[in-house]
């Protein structure tokens, strides 16, 4: 046996790589296990853009590698080793996972190739970590819940109780929380995460506080089990909620389907929403609406947008893809339309922009979508720019 | 012409195939394949340290994944601290103070869990040495300092004297040797007198027992031997990693260790070998053919355990044995 | 100290107890009577959980969702034990192991190319969708009371079986002594059979409760099926009584420990530091617990009389 696999070693090694007129980017994201859902429409959005580019930026081919992290971060470091060491990738993008880019990164980094982050964005890459070849497409995880926080401010709420799963990005988005809302913070449970979708316990504790609001996090399935069990408890009325990443084009046909009517009317930010009034995002979500019969997610939105960002650098030194000064200055103007609108990179490369707040409605063919209620914050930067060491 | 059994040709050609086709994988541009290389090694002394006490001792430790986590820790822990400050007591990239701790903190916890564990046998001992790894599983997880469940990556390795850690080739060869060690080690232990009775108490404890021998101590010892070894090999993982999570520690880690043992063929010098080599071998060929690779990998083990007889090792040996 | 409060938590701990028990008791029987260890049992929790989720959003009624998918479940563990698990009695406990871990990865990955990845949400008839006040203060979903009923029935029908009936009375004989119980001419391959398959519907039954609270999703029976073999050595291997009673007490002390146990930390740390400790050592709790009762009673708590 190890025989054979010896022979097909040999012959994988003949076969070699060939990089003749064309760029290389990896894309790490979950297409295994339950985060796949979310892997999947990042996939979607990704196969878009590639088709709105015509597979080419610039004169150069694309040459797009998917790679699947397994929803670990061992497993996506390792992931992420691969596209560096054997496939020799020019651009690494993706990351779902906070805790998956943390030990992913520095592979990237260490190589000398530019690290795009589509979604996660914990404090430390904003801050004490940041690096000149990494940007970011998305946010850093502390807005939005500062912009939820602001929301809580403005509505009055005067006391506030938080759950949130028990890892980086959980504790950020608290962090994030707590930096903004005024208010008095009645208790903070953080749940064993993934593994906890009961809760129970915490429900209760929530309600026995006496808050005037419940602010939580939970992305992908665990969302779908907080709200039900939230609607389960009667909570409504006596203990609005306020979230982030929780309710999203992903869980929203399924709370539609599971006729879950509580969600209607409830509030949360983001960055972006599909309702935006300028071209790409138009043709984005027309297009996407059109081939895959759904809304996209944020996630497909930042994912779209970092294909983008990758095509202003490489036209930008028009495919010379040796000069890297010359790819990171176009990517720090900026000059690629987003679906969000225009914005702009800090000295961290993370955008500062826009956070607006966004109500679950029923749209005209009778699906569960949002629209955007009023903007929170205008050209916001993340608290960690000033921890940069660039400039 | 050495008088070797056709086991221990299979090993010699086994292991000198490892030596050689690695180095040569790097030389020829393919750097992937040599780390792939080097975590097949690490892991396979972590195999042959199960084995040790699994395959010749008959004690299925269904924990031992918290040893290579303790190891790795080892090396995270005081590279954190020298890096980021604080406890000043551990923080060092000093690689022999790294070595030292993880041997030291898996003797002591191998001593400590083993002397518990080692009270209760059969199923009891699978599921109290599972406890225990899970008991590790939730304290490092629950240490926020390291990043909990998020884990602790490393920016420096372990500086040893004369070898540097960063070159892929010197990180493989000290692996290589360290395995080279281990199997030897073990080979000896076995065929001692020490290793009788251990392999005597496998087959029938009461009657090593009657014969007046004090298993228990024979088994404990063999635990810690164990034990630290497994640390060992958490260590030169903490190092080639470089990013060290709780994960490690998972009872679905310790079950991995475990298959690669059985898979391979228990209570032989190189079954823990092959069994480490199929394992990662198939789960990196297997996934980057389909990321359904899960299916197929799991029929394979189905049909390991229901058609062969001594794992892989088994199918050297030929039927009937 | 807030009564309601500890009443609610301890309503919540009964009913992830229950839930628990019924894992336990498919697990307990097969390890007891059959000897054979099957690390897969989470695997089918997971799979009665999206038969039952399908049926649900095919038929348009939840309960009679289960009422179909109950039987389907326990011919799904009828064909597991004819397949594989029958080949693999005679082999010992560590090869069961391996090959039910293989079975685990196969009905997991069959699972996501079935279903997909994104799990199913189920919804609820309007009448079980909302909650009962039980006294001033004490508002429980009514759907978990749906819950601790069910578990507290199926509990009292198993007793009922185990304790009444001359298949319970099989039963017992093979968890204490199966060779005699061959021996007398019973047909040991058919009961075997039925075993498994009650098993395999007590833990699609919980999976199938658990869903329109959560939902049915990969990977649900990892979780479960590590908590269920503690339960069980707690409880003692083979016994019906005490895999209840030992699936009660870790379900409360989990539930607990989620309530109560971060502020009894803050008593000696900060804040921060309490609301990351607790959840994990909640976790271990049950953990100790186990270590503890094979230190001093290795067979369990209520351990089946064996010959």
């Amino acid at each position: 046996m190890k025989r054979l696999l010896g022979a097909a070693l040999v012959a994988t090694m003949l076969t070699g790589t060939a990089h003749a007129a064309e760029v290389k980017i990896g894309f790490v994201t979950t297409l295994t296990t339950g985060g796949a859902v979310i892997g999947n429409d990042i996939k979607k959005g990704v196969d878009l853009a590639m088709e709105h580019i015509g597979g080419k930026m610039g004169d150069l081919d694309v040459n797009l590698i998917f790679a699947d992290d397994g929803f670990k971060p061992e497993i996506g470091k390792q992931a992420t080793d691969k596209l560096v060491k054997q496939d020799d990738v020019d651009f690494v993008a993706g990351y779902i996972w906070s805790h998956v880019l943390m030990a992913s990164r520095k592979s990237v980094l260490d190589a000398g190739k530019f690290l795009i982050t589509a979604n996660a964005g914990p404090g430390p890459v904003a801050g004490k970590l940041c690096h000149k070849n990494f940007f970011s497409s998305s946010w850093q995880n502390d807005q939005t819940p500062m912009a939820m926080g602001e929301v809580l401010n403005q509505n009055g709420v005067k006391s506030l109780y938080i759950i949130a799963p028990n890892y980086a990005a959980g504790k950020g988005m608290v962090a994030g929380v707590k930096r903004t809302f005024k208010g008095e913070v009645m208790g903070t449970d953080m749940t064993a995460w993934p593994t906890q979708l009961d809760f129970s316990a915490e429900l209760a504790k929530a309600k026995a506080s006496g808050a005037e609001g419940l602010f939580v996090f939970y992305p992908g399935k665990a969302g779908g089990a907080f709200m039900k069990q939230y609607q389960q408890a009667g909570l409504k009325d006596s203990l609005p909620l306020y979230t982030t990443f929780t309710v999203d084009a992903l869980s929203l046909p399924k709370f539609q389907a599971a006729e879950f009517t509580d969600v209607l009317g409830s509030q949360f930010t983001q960055q972006w929403d599909p309702t935006l009034d300028n071209p790409q995002n138009k043709r984005f979500v027309a297009d996407f609406r059109a081939k895959y019969g759904s809304y996209p997610s944020f996630y497909a939105a930042q994912a779209y947008d970092s294909i983008f960002l990758i095509k202003s650098a490489v036209e930008g030194v028009n495919g010379d893809l040796t000069d890297m000064d010359g790819m990171r200055a176009a990517m720090e103007a900026e000059t690629y339309p987003s679906v969000r609108g225009p914005y702009t990179y800090g000295n961290n490369h993370m955008p500062i922009q826009n956070f607006y707040l966004r109500e679950v409605v029923t749209d005209a063919d009778g699906n569960w979508t949002t629209k955007i209620v009023q903007t929170v914050y205008e050209a916001h930067q993340d608290t960690y720019a000033s921890e940069c060491s660039l400039n | 012409m050495p008088k070797l059994t056709r086991n221990g040709w299979v090993t010699l050609i086994a292991m000198a195939t490892l030596a050689v086709l690695p180095p040569l994988l790097l030389w020829s541009g393919q750097p992937f394949y040599m780390d792939l290389a080097s975590r097949l090694v690490v892991l396979a002394i972590a195999a042959v340290s199960l084995n040790l006490i699994l395959g010749f001792g008959g004690l299925v430790s269904f924990g031992h994944a918290a040893f290579i986590g303790l190891g790795a820790y080892a090396v995270g822990i005081p590279a954190y601290h020298a890096t980021w400050g604080g406890f000043e007591l551990v923080a060092s990239y000093n690689g022999l103070f790294h070595l030292a701790l993880a041997i030291g903190v898996s003797a002591l916890y191998a001593l400590i869990t083993g002397a518990i564990s080692l009270r209760t046998s059969g199923v009891y001992f699978i599921m109290i040495t599972m406890a225990f790894g899970q008991m590790a599983f939730f304290l490092f997880q629950s240490l926020d300092v390291y990043n909990g469940d998020d884990g602790l990556t490393i920016d420096i390795r372990s500086e040893l004297p004369l070898i540097n850690l960063d070159d892929p080739l010197q990180l493989f060869i000290l692996s290589y040797l360290s395995l080279a060690a281990a199997m030897i080690l073990v080979k000896v232990i076995v065929n001692s007198r020490f290793g009788m009775v251990l392999q005597g108490a496998k087959g029938n404890n009461e009657r090593m027992v009657t014969l007046g021998y004090n298993t228990y101590l024979y088994r404990l010892v063999a635990y810690v031997i164990s034990g630290t070894m497994c640390g060992y090999a958490g260590f030169l993982l903490g190092n080639f990693t470089t990013f060290i999570s709780p994960d490690m520690m998972h009872w679905t880690r310790s079950g991995e260790l475990m298959f690669m043992v059985i898979l391979g063929g228990a209570a032989t010098v190189l079954g823990p070998i092959l069994g480490a080599s199929a394992f990662v071998l198939l789960e990196e060929f297997l996934s980057s053919w389909t990321t359904f690779w899960h299916l197929p990998f799991g029929l394979m083990l189905i049909g390991v355990v229901l058609f062969t007889r001594g794992g892989l090792m088994g199918l050297f040996k030929g039927r009937g044995r | 100290m807030d009564y309601t409060l500890l009443f609610v938590q301890t309503l919540n701990g009964l009913q992830l107890g229950l839930l628990l028990f019924l894992v336990a008791s498919g697990l307990t029987l097969v390890f007891g009577i059959l000897d054979f260890v099957n690390l897969a049992h989470g695997s089918i929790y997971m799979i009665g959980a999206f038969i039952c989720a399908s049926l649900t959003l095919w038929l348009g009624n939840f309960l009679w969702a289960v009422v179909i998918a109950l039987p389907v479940t326990g011919a799904l563990g009828f064909a597991v034990e004819k397949l594989v698990a029958r080949r693999l009695y005679e082999k010992d406990h560590l090869d069961h192991v391996l090959g039910t871990f293989g079975l685990i990865l196969v009905l997991e990955t069959g699972a996501h190319l079935i279903w997909g990845p994104a799990g199913i949400t189920v919804p609820l008839p309007a009448w079980l969708d909302g909650q009962v006040e039980l006294f001033d203060g004490a508002v429980i979903p009514s759907y978990r009371l749906l819950i601790i009923a069910t578990g507290l029935a199926v509990a009292g029908g198993l007793f009922w079986l185990v304790n009444y009936t001359r298949l319970g009375m099989l039963i017992r004989a093979g968890a204490s002594n199966r060779t005699m119980v061959s021996a007398l001419g019973i047909d040991i391959a058919t009961l075997f059979a039925l075993v498994f398959a009650l098993g395999a519907m007590m833990a699609g039954l919980a999976g199938m409760l658990i869903t329109p609270i959560t939902t049915a999703s990969l990977g649900m029976g990892g979780q479960i099926i590590i908590t269920a073999f503690v339960v069980i050595i707690i409880g003692g291997i083979g016994s019906m009584k005490g895999a209840f009673i030992a699936a009660l007490i870790v379900g409360i002390i989990q539930t607990m420990g989620r309530s109560f146990l971060d502020q009894g930390f803050e008593f000696f740390m900060s804040e921060n530091a309490a609301e990351t400790a607790a959840p994990a050592v909640s976790a271990m709790a049950i953990y100790i617990l186990m270590a503890v009762v094979l230190a001093f009673r290795p067979q369990g708590l209520f351990p089946p009389k064996v010959r």
